[in-house]
């Protein structure tokens, strides 16, 4: 087969601990991570950004094989934005906002994934999976705090209570090193959290997929394309979707009756692309597979001193891109309450949140997930006729078209049920509740055009709404300096139509207003703002009593 | 009254955030309600719904809308 990326070889070296004349055990680690593939990546980076020197071990020394994860959204960008890395990321991969859903022979329905103007990055963009852990790769390289070793491979783990004992075996022999806290991003298959003996729950489902990558030249526009019964390949579904270097994703569904080995020959495979794209096309396989899939999570993801993310932690189906999405998520979430943790400014019991926090996340990714699966392989014939019935009625009525269920893309979580949230005791507008996600919105600043996710993010920060920064009164800029002084820090960020903030304050222009229109901003209010980017609080004036308590609330300090 | 075909689900005292979720949270509990039937069953419970929503619904203009463009289908 074709091979449009060539592997990168990653150099594995002697770990320190194996070192001549070096003791056994050299003392003990603040954090090790285990798995670097786009979430243990991904929690090393940002650990390493919070300035906590990290160990991340890795049983292989290449990215990953074949494009598997292609589908990156809006929300991952952002964090990716936080770590560094998504620059590069659009810029390889292919932006896309628009799908489109067809029934048999005609488009029934189609969605714009980022329908409002003003946001910094799109509703999606894929990118090959191994161009992902590629950048990721360079910038963990390029941060002097993480010892990143290829080759590694954890064999046993042991939670001591006050730290973890890891026995680690390489090429040069094995060796054991403690940590105060393990960060677990080994996969689906996770052997640690086999090693652990911990359960993982939910169910399989009784369906083949087909994966073929195929290098084309083709002007199909940037979108993606769903088919439900197509004639080419009936009563299954079809998905085509655009990646980067000319690679397109199809995926076939099968049933269940089929054999993979047989299903994965080229010469079962071509045929059907062929029935597809027509004869006339040509085309090049670049990497074919087989799949089935499981929707379950772990009861808990903090176990002791364990803390379990990504696909080893919980696994949807693919409808939806919210495997690799989700995971970032995860390390978005753990990765400021292990710091804080690890400071010695907040308790454990934080940590305990991150499990709450994304167990609330992963089970609404299930959902979601369950629910396109339903809707894309009916389990009865009632449950088909329904779906059909559906489909038959999305192109005349709209009511129908919002019933079609071709996947709900990955977006992330409103965290409304989380303790560290203070309930509001005002009225806003919109959707910026207490857990949620920011919205982006673009602004000025000392630093030119930018955008509010931009700025946003890596440490508690206070929004303060101020049509005129410089009318921000001294007490208020005194209490302002307090917050930033303190045990945990909060900056302060003014966000006005004009003017210049007392010495001290950084001010945000909200050139276009959307900060005021999606915030419910009014003069003297105030957001609190999590270090991953989410609402903790609101008021509509500085108090900063309220203010103390609210940060106290959202690091389990109260 | 002419027949509403327009995205309309909700559930009273339920925020949402995202617009697909209460029609998703519909359309789970429908084909929840035929988990475990067999294929007559599923006709007459169906049949039974149809009947019990069209008695909520009252105005027959509406309810003749409605089989209208659902016998389009047939």
């Amino acid at each position: 087969m074709l091979s449009t990326y060539q592997y990168p070889k990653f150099e594995y070296r002697r770990p320190p601990e194996l070192a001549e004349g070096r003791a056994a055990s050299e003392g003990r680690y603040p954090v090790v991570v285990v798995g670097a593939g786009p979430v243990g990546l991904a929690a090393a980076i940002d650990l390493a950004i919070h300035g906590v020197p990290v160990v991340l071990l890795d049983n292989d020394d290449t990215v990953s094989i074949g494009s598997r994860g292609v589908c990156y959204a809006k929300r991952a960008l952002e964090i990716m934005d936080r770590l560094g890395c998504a620059e590069e990321m659009v810029r390889k991969g292919v932006s896309w906002n628009v799908g489109r859903t067809f029934f048999r022979e005609q488009e029934v329905f189609n969605f714009n994934l980022c329908p409002e103007p003003d946001h910094h990055r799109p509703g999606m963009i894929n990118l090959q999976q191994y161009y992902l852990e590629e950048y990721l790769v360079r910038r963990a390289q390029s941060l002097p705090n993480i010892d990143l070793r290829w080759k590694n491979n954890v064999i046993a783990v042991t939670d001591h209570g006050e730290c973890v004992a890891l026995r680690v075996e390489t090429a040069d022999g094995a060796y054991s090193i403690d940590t105060e806290w393990l960060v677990v991003a080994d996969g689906a298959r996770s052997p640690i959290r086999h090693m652990m003996g911990l359960d993982i729950e939910g169910k399989i489902f009784m369906d083949r997929f087909l994966i073929a990558d195929v290098v084309m030249k083709a002007d199909y526009p940037t979108e993606r394309w769903f088919w439900f019964d197509p004639p080419f390949h009936p009563n299954q579904s079809v998905l085509l979707h655009r990646q980067a270097d000319n690679v397109w994703r199809i995926d076939f569904q099968l049933g269940w009756n089929v054999d993979p080995e047989e299903e994965k020959k080229p010469e079962n495979v071509i045929p059907r692309i062929k029935a597809m794209l027509g004869d006339d096309r040509e085309f090049e396989l670049e990497w074919v597979s087989v799949y089935t899939f499981q929707c379950r999570r772990m009861h808990e993801f903090r176990h002791g001193r364990l803390l379990f993310t990504g696909d080893a932690a919980h696994q949807v189906s693919p409808f939806g891109a919210r495997g690799a999405n989700s995971g970032i998520q995860d390390t978005d979430n753990l990765v400021w309450k292990l710091k804080l943790v690890l400071d010695g400014k907040a308790p454990a019991a934080l940590l305990d949140t991150y499990s709450e926090e994304r167990v609330a996340a992963a089970d609404e990714n299930l959902m979601n997930s369950t629910r396109s699966t339903d809707f894309i392989t009916p389990k009865s014939a009632t449950s088909r006729t329904f779906r059909n019935a559906v489909l038959g009625l999305a192109k005349d009525y709209p009511f129908a078209r919002a019933l079609v269920n071709s996947g709900r893309l990955s977006v992330p979580s409103f965290l409304v049920e989380s303790r560290l949230n203070t309930p509001d005791s005002e009225v806003f507008a919109g959707h910026m509740v207490p857990g949620a996600p920011m919205d982006d919105a673009p602004i000025e600043s000392a630093g030119g055009e930018q955008w509010l996710l931009q700025v946003a993010g890596n440490r508690f920060q206070l929004l303060y709404g101020m049509p005129d920064a410089g009318d921000v009164d001294a007490a208020t800029a005194t209490a302002c300096a307090e917050l930033a002084a303190g045990a945990i820090p909060v900056e302060t960020l003014v966000v006005a139509e004009r003017g210049q903030a007392p010495a001290g304050l950084r001010t945000l222009v909200d050139v276009k207003g959307r900060i005021r229109e999606r915030y419910d901003l009014k003069p003297g209010t105030c957001y609190l703002i999590r270090p991953d980017q989410h609402v903790a609080a609101r008021w509509r004036s500085f108090d900063l009593a309220k203010l103390r308590a609210a940060l106290a609330r959202a690091t389990c300090n109260a | 009254m002419s027949l509403n075909t327009d995205p309309n689900f909700f559930t009273p005292g339920k925020r949402y955030f995202r617009a697909f979720s209460p029609g998703d949270d519909f359309y789970e509990a429908l084909i929840d309600m035929h988990r475990e039937l067999t294929d007559e069953q599923s006709a007459m419970v169906n049949a039974r719904l149809i009947l019990l929503l069209a008695n909520h619904i009252g105005d027959i203009a509406v309810l003749r809308e409605a089989m209208k463009i659902a016998r389009e289908g047939a």
